[in-house]
């Protein structure tokens, strides 16, 4: 039962809903307490650009339970436009067209399910550009 | 002046050709073609459903209608593809948008045409001054059996409208429905695909109800079919829209842009209003647009729509309908789509 963890997670899930440092910037994605720069545990909320490029990426040829009917998809860490980093996958793709530096949105999708009566599970995937 | 501030439409990337689906059932691909006027479907990826697909839509329509999303009042999304059985597909589209928490949501059912009936409320409360904007969707994954003739057309998209009385960029004009008991086509509760009436969905049903929406539609407005530069009704396939749309005394130009079925399949709820949003995005101001949707059950929501100057400023603002429909295609084949829209029975 991942319910209660899915819904705290919703802001940074759904809205991509992150922390800026008030005091050096650093955008903190997921959010953090204390700012890993310069220490300050004085944060802002901050709404991560929608676009940016694969820094790098892998193909997953055998997924996890879950995800094994997908195969073969590609994980990404992507840098978006105003700097912040995260991992994700990226959709709607023929695996061997995804390249490093390929620019890239960020998507509302579906993440997973809990099983077959159990909750959906959204949150953000990327797409080539 | 009360109607449209601002539109958004999604298509899924994925397609399948009519002739992979005939393949499959030993069917006539050319007959199939011609007949119904089909060519190929857009399909849902595994990871997309109505709510991800209402949620693209309507970011759209918030980019064009450059609004404080926590002014929205009400969002209602139409659709026979619902996630969830019970838990409004709103409650997540508002989260995912910042719209709320103070806002009226409601899941909207009424087979094809619960998208109309979405954007028919949102304008009805802004014009009763409830409220300042309200969001009406019209969005499907839909269903159609393995080897039925709904497996040519059920398709996946929407279209997400704002309302609102200010910067319009669509004005509404007139409404009209019209409704009956009409046994046409239905699901009932636990069934993973729709039923129908063969030939009945058609003259009793779909001609009936739009026939008479939009003729009443041009008898209230006193407007004639010349007056308008668009038409745009339910696509069921190719065939029908252009059919009801001739007897109603519409052209073929009139109803060519709108007329997206061809190449996208029967986007249910999101039909009318997907047709309507290929329109905004060329129609010119003082451009007046005629739309009907129908709904099995049966039902059809007639609209008269007069563009204005604001529609040059918003619509380069988010993606256009026409682009997603003819870029980007990834194409399944029949293996592939019975994957993807869960044809296949597989172990938990």
């Amino acid at each position: 039962m991942i319910s209660p963890r899915y819904h705290r997670d919703i802001p940074q899930r759904y809205r991509l809903e992150g922390g800026k440092c008030t005091k050096c910037s650093y955008i903190a994605f997921p959010p953090r307490l204390v700012c890993p720069k310069c220490k300050s545990k004085s944060f802002e909320p901050y709404h991560l650009s929608r676009e940016g490029k694969i820094l790098t990426f892998t193909i997953i040829k055998v997924g996890p339970d879950k995800f094994s009917k997908e195969t073969p998809y590609v994980v990404a860490i992507i840098e978006l436009n105003d700097g912040a980093r995260l991992t994700t996958q990226v959709a709607d793709c023929d695996v061997e067209r995804v390249a490093l530096g390929a620019k890239v949105k960020l998507v509302f999708r579906k993440i997973q399910d809990e099983g077959k009566s159990g909750l959906h599970c959204y949150g953000y995937k990327a797409i080539l550009l | 002046m009360y109607g449209i501030v601002g539109y958004g439409s999604y298509l899924p990337r994925y397609r399948i050709k009519v002739e992979d689906i005939a393949k499959q059932w030993g069917a006539d691909a050319n007959a199939l073609k011609r007949g119904l006027l089909l060519y190929e479907k857009t399909v849902p990826g595994l990871d997309e459903d109505t709510i991800t697909i209402s949620v693209e839509a309507a970011r759209s329509a918030l980019q064009r209608a450059k609004i404080d999303p926590q002014k929205i009042g009400a969002v209602y999304i139409g659709s026979e593809s619902h996630p969830y059985a019970v838990k409004p597909s709103g409650t997540i589209l508002i989260d995912a948008l910042g719209i709320g928490p103070h806002v009226h949501v409601a899941s909207y059912e009424f087979a094809c045409k619960a998208g109309s009936e979405a954007m028919y409320v949102a304008y009805s409360l802004v014009k009763a001054g409830e409220m300042d904007y309200a969001l009406g969707i019209g969005a499907d994954t839909s269903q159609g059996a393995p080897g039925d003739a709904l497996e040519y057309s059920a398709s996946a998209g929407g279209a997400a409208f704002i309302m609102g009385k200010e910067k319009v960029v669509a004005e509404i004009l007139f409404t009209h429905s019209y409704t009956s008991d009409t046994p046409d086509f239905w699901r009932r509760e636990h069934e993973f695909y729709p039923r129908h009436a063969g030939r009945f969905t058609g003259e009793p049903a779909y001609f009936k109800h739009i026939y008479n929406s939009g003729k009443s539609l041009l008898e209230k407005s006193g407007m004639i079919p010349s007056d308008f530069q668009f038409a745009v009704f339910h696509m069921p396939n190719g065939k029908f829209p252009q059919e009801v749309g001739k007897k109603l005394g519409f052209t073929k130009e009139q109803m060519e842009v709108g007329w997206i079925v061809p190449w996208m399949g029967n986007t249910y709820s999101g039909s009318s209003p997907t047709g309507l949003a290929a329109i905004l995005d060329v129609a010119k101001p003082g451009d007046k647009i005629f739309m009907v949707s129908f709904g099995s059950g049966a039902g059809s929501d007639g609209f008269i729509f007069q563009v204005t100057d604001e529609i040059e400023k918003v619509r380069n603002l988010a993606p256009k309908l026409r682009d997603m429909l003819d870029n980007d295609k990834i194409y399944l084949d029949y293996g592939q789509y019975a994957k993807f829209r869960k044809k296949i029975i597989l172990n938990e």
